[in-house]
Protein backbone atom coordinates (compact mmCIF):
# COMPACT_ATOMS: atom_id res chain seq x y z
CA UNK A 1 0.00 0.00 0.00
CA UNK A 2 2.58 2.43 0.91
CA UNK A 3 4.59 1.36 -2.35
CA UNK A 4 1.52 2.53 -4.38
CA UNK A 5 1.24 5.45 -2.49
CA UNK A 6 4.91 6.67 -2.98
CA UNK A 7 5.46 5.67 -6.49
CA UNK A 8 2.19 7.58 -7.49
CA UNK A 9 3.15 10.90 -5.26
CA UNK A 10 6.49 10.92 -7.16
CA UNK A 11 4.90 10.36 -10.50
CA UNK A 12 2.63 13.37 -9.44
CA UNK A 13 5.44 15.68 -8.94
CA UNK A 14 7.90 14.21 -11.85
CA UNK A 15 5.01 14.90 -13.95
CA UNK A 16 3.95 18.34 -13.40
CA UNK A 17 7.50 19.69 -13.55
CA UNK A 18 8.24 17.83 -16.52
CA UNK A 19 5.33 19.19 -17.96
CA UNK A 20 5.85 22.61 -17.19
CA UNK A 21 9.41 23.10 -17.71
CA UNK A 22 10.27 20.90 -20.81
CA UNK A 23 6.89 20.03 -22.86
CA UNK A 24 5.26 23.30 -22.58
CA UNK A 25 7.97 24.74 -24.03
CA UNK A 26 8.22 22.46 -27.37
CA UNK A 27 5.92 24.38 -29.56
CA UNK A 28 6.06 22.11 -32.16
CA UNK A 29 4.99 24.06 -35.41
CA UNK A 30 4.18 26.66 -33.86
CA UNK A 31 1.63 25.63 -31.23
CA UNK A 32 1.33 21.56 -30.94
CA UNK A 33 2.40 20.78 -27.59
CA UNK A 34 1.92 17.33 -25.84
CA UNK A 35 0.48 17.36 -22.70
CA UNK A 36 2.08 14.18 -20.49
CA UNK A 37 1.12 15.00 -17.07
CA UNK A 38 -2.72 13.22 -17.66
CA UNK A 39 -0.36 10.46 -17.74
CA UNK A 40 -0.67 10.42 -13.83
CA UNK A 41 -4.92 9.92 -14.02
CA UNK A 42 -3.90 7.28 -17.05
CA UNK A 43 -1.83 5.20 -14.38
CA UNK A 44 -3.48 5.67 -11.48
CA UNK A 45 -4.40 2.45 -9.22
CA UNK A 46 -7.94 1.10 -10.76
CA UNK A 47 -8.46 -0.45 -7.26
CA UNK A 48 -9.60 3.15 -5.70
CA UNK A 49 -11.18 5.58 -3.90
CA UNK A 50 -13.29 7.01 -6.58
CA UNK A 51 -13.48 10.50 -4.05
CA UNK A 52 -10.16 10.85 -3.72
CA UNK A 53 -9.15 10.26 -7.39
CA UNK A 54 -11.21 12.70 -9.00
CA UNK A 55 -9.58 15.25 -6.09
CA UNK A 56 -6.46 14.36 -6.86
CA UNK A 57 -7.28 14.59 -10.42
CA UNK A 58 -8.55 18.19 -9.93
CA UNK A 59 -5.17 19.29 -8.05
CA UNK A 60 -3.33 18.20 -10.70
CA UNK A 61 -5.08 20.33 -13.04
CA UNK A 62 -4.85 23.39 -11.15
CA UNK A 63 -1.51 23.06 -10.15
CA UNK A 64 -0.99 23.09 -14.38
CA UNK A 65 -3.27 26.15 -14.51
CA UNK A 66 -0.74 27.68 -11.45
CA UNK A 67 2.29 27.34 -13.95
CA UNK A 68 1.00 28.35 -17.21
CA UNK A 69 -1.60 30.93 -16.28
CA UNK A 70 -4.46 29.32 -17.74
CA UNK A 71 -7.52 30.32 -15.47
CA UNK A 72 -9.13 26.38 -14.49
CA UNK A 73 -8.82 24.71 -18.50
CA UNK A 74 -6.44 22.06 -16.95
CA UNK A 75 -8.13 21.34 -13.58
CA UNK A 76 -11.46 20.77 -15.83
CA UNK A 77 -10.26 18.75 -18.63
CA UNK A 78 -8.60 16.67 -15.59
CA UNK A 79 -11.50 16.00 -13.42
CA UNK A 80 -14.13 15.16 -16.49
CA UNK A 81 -11.52 12.54 -17.37
CA UNK A 82 -10.95 11.32 -13.95
CA UNK A 83 -14.65 11.04 -13.84
CA UNK A 84 -15.40 9.42 -17.12
CA UNK A 85 -12.10 7.03 -16.38
CA UNK A 86 -14.38 3.97 -14.95
CA UNK A 87 -16.73 3.57 -18.12
CA UNK A 88 -13.91 3.95 -20.48
CA UNK A 89 -11.75 1.07 -18.66
CA UNK A 90 -14.97 -1.52 -18.53
CA UNK A 91 -15.04 -0.28 -22.57
CA UNK A 92 -11.68 -1.10 -23.38
CA UNK A 93 -10.71 -3.90 -20.80
CA UNK A 94 -14.14 -5.52 -20.49
CA UNK A 95 -13.84 -8.24 -17.98
CA UNK A 96 -10.54 -8.00 -16.54
CA UNK A 97 -11.74 -4.93 -15.45
CA UNK A 98 -14.80 -6.10 -13.99
CA UNK A 99 -13.15 -8.54 -11.69
CA UNK A 100 -10.57 -5.03 -10.64
CA UNK A 101 -7.46 -6.96 -11.76
CA UNK A 102 -6.30 -4.34 -14.62
CA UNK A 103 -2.51 -4.27 -14.06
CA UNK A 104 -1.34 -1.58 -16.94
CA UNK A 105 1.94 -3.57 -17.25
CA UNK A 106 0.57 -6.47 -18.58
CA UNK A 107 -2.44 -6.10 -20.24
CA UNK A 108 -2.89 -6.57 -24.19
CA UNK A 109 -0.97 -3.67 -25.82
CA UNK A 110 -3.73 -2.62 -28.34
CA UNK A 111 -6.28 -1.98 -25.71
CA UNK A 112 -3.92 -0.43 -23.56
CA UNK A 113 -2.89 2.35 -26.60
CA UNK A 114 -7.09 2.32 -27.40
CA UNK A 115 -7.91 3.20 -23.52
CA UNK A 116 -4.68 6.09 -23.49
CA UNK A 117 -6.38 7.58 -27.15
CA UNK A 118 -9.72 7.80 -25.41
CA UNK A 119 -8.81 9.20 -22.57
CA UNK A 120 -6.44 11.90 -24.26
CA UNK A 121 -8.82 13.15 -27.14
CA UNK A 122 -11.49 13.36 -24.57
CA UNK A 123 -9.61 15.52 -22.32
CA UNK A 124 -7.48 17.65 -25.08
CA UNK A 125 -11.15 18.50 -26.40
CA UNK A 126 -12.65 20.16 -23.15
CA UNK A 127 -9.41 21.34 -22.34
CA UNK A 128 -8.92 23.35 -25.70
CA UNK A 129 -12.98 24.02 -26.48
CA UNK A 130 -12.38 25.52 -22.92
CA UNK A 131 -9.56 27.90 -24.24
CA UNK A 132 -10.45 29.01 -27.36
CA UNK A 133 -14.33 29.35 -25.32
CA UNK A 134 -15.49 30.08 -28.81
CA UNK A 135 -18.22 28.07 -30.52
CA UNK A 136 -17.69 29.57 -33.86
CA UNK A 137 -14.25 28.46 -33.83
CA UNK A 138 -14.86 24.53 -33.56
CA UNK A 139 -12.64 23.99 -36.38
CA UNK A 140 -9.41 25.48 -34.94
CA UNK A 141 -10.47 23.52 -31.70
CA UNK A 142 -10.84 19.92 -33.54
CA UNK A 143 -7.33 21.14 -35.57
CA UNK A 144 -6.01 21.48 -32.05
CA UNK A 145 -7.39 18.56 -29.92
CA UNK A 146 -6.26 16.79 -33.11
CA UNK A 147 -2.11 17.31 -33.28
CA UNK A 148 -2.11 17.52 -29.77
CA UNK A 149 -3.60 14.91 -29.32
CA UNK A 150 -1.26 12.56 -31.60
CA UNK A 151 1.89 13.95 -29.76
CA UNK A 152 0.37 13.26 -26.74
CA UNK A 153 -0.54 9.71 -27.35
CA UNK A 154 2.86 8.66 -28.84
CA UNK A 155 4.81 10.10 -25.73
CA UNK A 156 2.31 8.62 -22.96
CA UNK A 157 2.53 4.91 -25.13
CA UNK A 158 6.26 5.39 -25.23
CA UNK A 159 6.76 6.49 -21.56
CA UNK A 160 4.74 3.61 -20.56
CA UNK A 161 6.58 0.99 -22.64
CA UNK A 162 10.15 2.64 -21.15
CA UNK A 163 9.15 2.55 -17.18
CA UNK A 164 7.05 -0.46 -17.71
CA UNK A 165 7.84 -3.16 -15.00
CA UNK A 166 7.44 -5.86 -17.13
CA UNK A 167 9.72 -9.04 -17.26
CA UNK A 168 9.71 -11.59 -19.93
CA UNK B 1 -35.53 15.09 4.50
CA UNK B 2 -33.95 11.60 4.94
CA UNK B 3 -34.16 11.45 1.07
CA UNK B 4 -32.45 14.08 0.61
CA UNK B 5 -29.53 12.99 2.27
CA UNK B 6 -29.75 9.27 0.66
CA UNK B 7 -29.73 11.34 -2.44
CA UNK B 8 -26.54 13.28 -1.67
CA UNK B 9 -24.65 9.95 -0.27
CA UNK B 10 -25.46 7.73 -3.26
CA UNK B 11 -24.47 10.29 -5.61
CA UNK B 12 -21.99 12.12 -3.83
CA UNK B 13 -18.63 11.15 -6.68
CA UNK B 14 -21.24 12.87 -9.68
CA UNK B 15 -21.70 15.78 -7.00
CA UNK B 16 -18.07 16.19 -5.92
CA UNK B 17 -17.42 16.15 -9.89
CA UNK B 18 -19.91 18.64 -10.85
CA UNK B 19 -18.85 20.93 -8.11
CA UNK B 20 -14.93 20.57 -8.88
CA UNK B 21 -15.93 21.25 -12.50
CA UNK B 22 -17.88 24.02 -12.04
CA UNK B 23 -14.88 25.50 -9.60
CA UNK B 24 -12.75 25.05 -12.78
CA UNK B 25 -14.94 26.90 -15.29
CA UNK B 26 -15.51 29.78 -13.25
CA UNK B 27 -11.73 30.60 -13.09
CA UNK B 28 -11.52 29.86 -16.82
CA UNK B 29 -14.53 32.99 -17.02
CA UNK B 30 -12.71 34.76 -14.68
CA UNK B 31 -9.75 35.15 -16.83
CA UNK B 32 -11.94 35.77 -19.76
CA UNK B 33 -12.53 39.18 -18.34
CA UNK B 34 -9.30 41.79 -17.66
CA UNK B 35 -7.67 41.91 -14.26
CA UNK B 36 -10.25 39.54 -13.05
CA UNK B 37 -7.75 36.32 -12.41
CA UNK B 38 -6.85 36.40 -8.64
CA UNK B 39 -6.26 33.69 -7.85
CA UNK B 40 -5.11 31.49 -10.36
CA UNK B 41 -1.73 32.98 -11.60
CA UNK B 42 2.42 32.04 -11.19
CA UNK B 43 3.27 34.63 -9.52
CA UNK B 44 3.24 33.02 -6.12
CA UNK B 45 5.90 31.84 -4.42
CA UNK B 46 6.31 27.97 -5.75
CA UNK B 47 5.56 28.49 -9.01
CA UNK B 48 7.65 31.72 -9.40
CA UNK B 49 10.10 30.37 -7.08
CA UNK B 50 10.21 26.94 -9.76
CA UNK B 51 10.49 28.92 -12.76
CA UNK B 52 13.17 31.59 -11.16
CA UNK B 53 15.58 28.71 -10.17
CA UNK B 54 15.07 27.12 -13.47
CA UNK B 55 15.73 30.39 -15.30
CA UNK B 56 18.86 30.99 -13.66
CA UNK B 57 20.78 27.98 -16.04
CA UNK B 58 18.52 28.43 -19.03
CA UNK B 59 19.50 32.10 -19.42
CA UNK B 60 23.20 31.50 -20.16
CA UNK B 61 22.42 29.75 -23.04
CA UNK B 62 20.82 32.82 -24.35
CA UNK B 63 23.30 35.38 -23.53
CA UNK B 64 24.88 35.79 -27.45
CA UNK B 65 21.54 37.56 -28.66
CA UNK B 66 21.05 38.93 -25.63
CA UNK B 67 24.41 40.77 -26.21
CA UNK B 68 23.83 41.87 -29.30
CA UNK B 69 20.52 43.20 -28.34
CA UNK B 70 21.86 45.39 -25.45
CA UNK B 71 25.12 46.25 -28.15
CA UNK B 72 22.43 47.44 -30.70
CA UNK B 73 20.20 49.20 -28.65
CA UNK B 74 23.18 51.18 -26.88
CA UNK B 75 23.92 52.17 -30.36
CA UNK B 76 20.84 53.66 -30.95
CA UNK B 77 21.13 55.49 -28.01
CA UNK B 78 25.21 56.41 -28.55
CA UNK B 79 24.02 57.67 -31.78
CA UNK B 80 20.91 59.87 -30.01
CA UNK B 81 23.11 61.16 -27.29
CA UNK B 82 25.92 62.93 -29.53
CA UNK B 83 23.59 63.76 -32.88
CA UNK B 84 21.67 65.95 -30.21
CA UNK B 85 21.78 69.80 -30.65
CA UNK B 86 23.87 70.64 -27.67
CA UNK B 87 24.58 73.89 -26.92
CA UNK B 88 28.55 73.78 -25.10
CA UNK B 89 27.20 77.14 -23.37
CA UNK B 90 24.73 75.65 -21.72
CA UNK B 91 25.64 75.41 -18.29
CA UNK B 92 22.72 76.24 -16.20
CA UNK B 93 19.71 73.75 -15.38
CA UNK B 94 16.79 73.93 -16.84
CA UNK B 95 14.63 72.14 -13.59
CA UNK B 96 11.53 72.27 -16.01
CA UNK B 97 12.61 69.83 -17.97
CA UNK B 98 14.20 67.51 -15.43
CA UNK B 99 10.81 66.77 -14.33
CA UNK B 100 10.46 62.50 -15.23
CA UNK B 101 6.85 61.93 -15.15
CA UNK B 102 7.73 58.05 -16.03
CA UNK B 103 10.03 55.93 -13.83
CA UNK B 104 12.06 52.85 -15.30
CA UNK B 105 12.20 49.55 -13.93
CA UNK B 106 14.62 46.15 -15.67
CA UNK B 107 12.94 43.08 -15.09
CA UNK B 108 14.30 39.31 -16.41
CA UNK B 109 11.12 37.12 -17.92
CA UNK B 110 10.85 33.78 -16.11
CA UNK B 111 8.03 32.18 -18.68
CA UNK B 112 7.15 33.24 -21.77
CA UNK B 113 4.11 31.97 -23.77
CA UNK B 114 3.23 32.67 -27.56
CA UNK B 115 1.73 29.69 -28.37
CA UNK B 116 -1.60 29.57 -26.25
CA UNK B 117 -5.06 31.59 -26.68
CA UNK B 118 -4.25 33.83 -24.06
CA UNK B 119 -0.54 34.50 -23.37
CA UNK B 120 0.86 35.57 -19.69
CA UNK B 121 4.42 36.28 -18.87
CA UNK B 122 6.22 36.34 -15.52
CA UNK B 123 8.78 38.23 -14.76
CA UNK B 124 11.06 38.39 -11.31
CA UNK B 125 9.83 41.87 -10.24
CA UNK B 126 6.98 42.23 -7.91
CA UNK B 127 5.48 44.86 -5.27
CA UNK B 128 8.50 44.29 -2.96
CA UNK B 129 9.76 46.79 -6.28
CA UNK B 130 6.65 48.40 -5.94
CA UNK B 131 4.97 47.35 -9.07
CA UNK B 132 1.77 47.51 -9.12
CA UNK B 133 -1.33 46.06 -11.46
CA UNK B 134 -1.21 48.72 -14.80
CA UNK B 135 2.24 49.37 -15.27
CA UNK B 136 3.53 48.59 -18.88
CA UNK B 137 6.15 46.58 -19.63
CA UNK B 138 8.73 47.13 -23.02
CA UNK B 139 11.85 45.91 -24.42
CA UNK B 140 14.18 47.99 -26.42
CA UNK B 141 12.15 47.26 -29.71
CA UNK B 142 8.81 47.76 -28.50
CA UNK B 143 5.94 46.93 -26.36
CA UNK B 144 5.81 43.53 -24.37
CA UNK B 145 2.32 44.40 -22.32
CA UNK B 146 0.41 45.54 -18.54
CA UNK B 147 1.16 44.34 -15.37
CA UNK B 148 -1.88 42.16 -13.90
CA UNK B 149 -1.15 40.56 -10.56
CA UNK B 150 1.81 40.93 -7.95
CA UNK B 151 3.35 38.90 -5.61
CA UNK B 152 6.13 39.84 -3.10
CA UNK B 153 9.03 39.02 -5.60
CA UNK B 154 6.91 38.14 -9.14
CA UNK B 155 4.62 39.77 -11.13
CA UNK B 156 2.48 38.50 -13.89
CA UNK B 157 2.56 40.20 -17.45
CA UNK B 158 -0.75 39.99 -19.78
CA UNK B 159 1.12 40.24 -23.06
CA UNK B 160 0.02 41.93 -26.17
CA UNK B 161 -0.86 38.51 -27.52
CA UNK B 162 -3.69 37.96 -24.89
CA UNK B 163 -7.42 39.13 -26.82
CA UNK B 164 -7.93 40.60 -23.06
CA UNK B 165 -5.75 43.06 -24.08
CA UNK B 166 -6.71 46.50 -25.63
CA UNK B 167 -3.75 48.88 -25.95
CA UNK B 168 -4.29 52.69 -27.80
CA UNK B 169 -2.38 52.86 -30.39
CA UNK B 170 -1.68 55.03 -33.53
CA UNK B 171 -0.15 56.07 -37.01
CA UNK B 172 3.31 57.45 -35.93
CA UNK B 173 3.34 59.85 -39.09
CA UNK B 174 -0.94 61.19 -38.22
CA UNK B 175 -2.51 60.90 -34.77
CA UNK B 176 -5.36 58.87 -35.89
CA UNK B 177 -5.50 55.95 -33.07
CA UNK B 178 -7.16 52.84 -32.59
CA UNK B 179 -7.02 49.74 -30.54
CA UNK B 180 -4.68 47.03 -30.59
CA UNK B 181 -5.83 43.82 -29.70
CA UNK B 182 -4.80 39.98 -30.72
CA UNK B 183 -6.77 37.24 -33.26
CA UNK B 184 -5.07 34.09 -30.98
CA UNK B 185 -3.29 33.40 -35.00
CA UNK B 186 -0.08 34.20 -35.33
CA UNK B 187 2.42 35.60 -32.62
CA UNK B 188 4.02 37.80 -35.04
CA UNK B 189 1.08 40.03 -36.03
CA UNK B 190 -1.33 41.65 -34.00
CA UNK B 191 -4.51 43.53 -35.29
CA UNK B 192 -5.25 47.32 -34.91
CA UNK B 193 -8.86 48.40 -35.13
CA UNK B 194 -10.92 51.37 -35.42
CA UNK B 195 -8.26 53.75 -37.31
CA UNK B 196 -10.48 55.84 -39.41
CA UNK B 197 -11.09 55.37 -42.67
CA UNK B 198 -9.80 58.77 -43.49
CA UNK B 199 -6.57 58.44 -42.24
CA UNK B 200 -3.41 57.71 -44.86
CA UNK B 201 -2.70 53.97 -44.09
CA UNK B 202 0.19 52.27 -46.34
CA UNK B 203 2.00 49.20 -45.86
CA UNK B 204 4.76 49.54 -44.14
CA UNK B 205 4.05 52.29 -41.85
CA UNK B 206 5.35 52.52 -38.21
CA UNK B 207 2.46 51.97 -36.01
CA UNK B 208 3.63 53.51 -32.07
CA UNK B 209 1.28 53.52 -28.54
CA UNK B 210 -0.73 56.82 -28.22
CA UNK B 211 -0.06 57.92 -24.71
CA UNK B 212 -3.88 58.11 -24.15
CA UNK B 213 -4.32 55.59 -21.88
CA UNK B 214 -1.69 56.33 -18.60
CA UNK B 215 0.39 53.52 -19.10
CA UNK B 216 2.74 53.94 -22.23
CA UNK B 217 4.32 56.84 -22.87
CA UNK B 218 3.69 58.30 -26.36
CA UNK B 219 5.55 56.67 -29.21
CA UNK B 220 7.07 53.63 -28.07
CA UNK B 221 7.17 51.76 -31.20
CA UNK B 222 4.42 48.61 -31.60
CA UNK B 223 5.01 47.13 -35.33
CA UNK B 224 4.84 47.75 -38.95
CA UNK B 225 1.45 47.92 -41.32
CA UNK B 226 1.44 44.26 -42.86
CA UNK B 227 -1.64 44.49 -44.62
CA UNK B 228 -4.84 46.44 -44.04
CA UNK B 229 -8.70 46.26 -45.06
CA UNK B 230 -11.92 48.14 -44.26
CA UNK B 231 -14.56 46.38 -41.91
CA UNK B 232 -18.28 45.77 -42.31
CA UNK B 233 -19.26 49.18 -42.36
CA UNK B 234 -16.46 50.73 -44.22
CA UNK B 235 -15.69 53.45 -41.77
CA UNK B 236 -12.80 52.14 -40.32
CA UNK B 237 -9.67 50.23 -41.05
CA UNK B 238 -8.75 46.46 -39.83
CA UNK B 239 -4.85 46.45 -39.87
CA UNK B 240 -2.52 43.69 -39.49
CA UNK B 241 0.49 44.80 -37.62
CA UNK B 242 3.74 43.17 -37.50
CA UNK B 243 5.33 43.51 -34.45
CA UNK B 244 8.71 44.74 -34.03
CA UNK B 245 9.29 42.41 -31.36
CA UNK B 246 9.89 38.64 -31.39
CA UNK B 247 7.45 37.70 -28.80
CA UNK B 248 8.77 34.09 -29.04
CA UNK B 249 11.93 35.29 -27.56
CA UNK B 250 12.36 37.67 -24.63
CA UNK B 251 14.62 38.03 -21.77
CA UNK B 252 14.84 41.54 -20.35
CA UNK B 253 12.23 44.25 -20.03
CA UNK B 254 11.93 47.24 -18.93
CA UNK B 255 8.77 48.37 -16.93
CA UNK B 256 7.05 51.61 -17.16
CA UNK B 257 5.41 53.50 -13.84
CA UNK B 258 3.37 56.95 -14.69
CA UNK B 259 4.28 58.78 -12.04
CA UNK B 260 1.66 60.78 -12.62
CA UNK B 261 -1.31 58.14 -13.69
CA UNK B 262 -2.90 58.98 -9.79
CA UNK B 263 -3.40 62.59 -10.51
CA UNK B 264 -4.92 61.92 -13.93
CA UNK B 265 -7.16 58.99 -13.06
CA UNK B 266 -8.75 61.66 -10.42
CA UNK B 267 -9.25 64.33 -12.99
CA UNK B 268 -10.94 61.49 -15.26
CA UNK B 269 -13.27 60.56 -12.10
CA UNK B 270 -13.59 63.81 -11.01
CA UNK B 271 -14.85 64.67 -14.63
CA UNK B 272 -17.20 61.41 -14.94
CA UNK B 273 -18.65 62.37 -11.47
CA UNK B 274 -20.28 65.88 -12.53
Amino acid sequence: MNRVVSANTTRFILLILVQALVLNHINFLGYINPYLYILFIILFPVKNNRMLFIFLSFILGLTMDFFLDSGGIHAAASVSIAYIRPVILKFCFGTVYEFQTVKFDTVAFSSKVLYITILTVIHHFILFSLETFNISKVIFILQKTFFSSIFTIILCVLVTIIFSRKTK
Amino acid sequence: MQQIINFIIRNKTFLLFLLLFSISVIFTIQTHSYHKSKFINSANFITGGVYNSVNDINKYFDLNTQNKLLIEENNKLKSLLYNRNSNPDFNYIDSLTYVNSYRFTIASVLKNSYSSVKNVLLINKGSKDSIKQDFGVITSKGIVGIIDNTSKHYATVISILNPTSKISAQLKKTNHFGTLTWNSKSPFFTQLFDIPKIAPVKAGDTIVTSGRSAIFPKGIPIGTIHDFKLDAAENYYEINVKLFNDMTSIEHVYIIENVDVEEITNLLNNNLNE
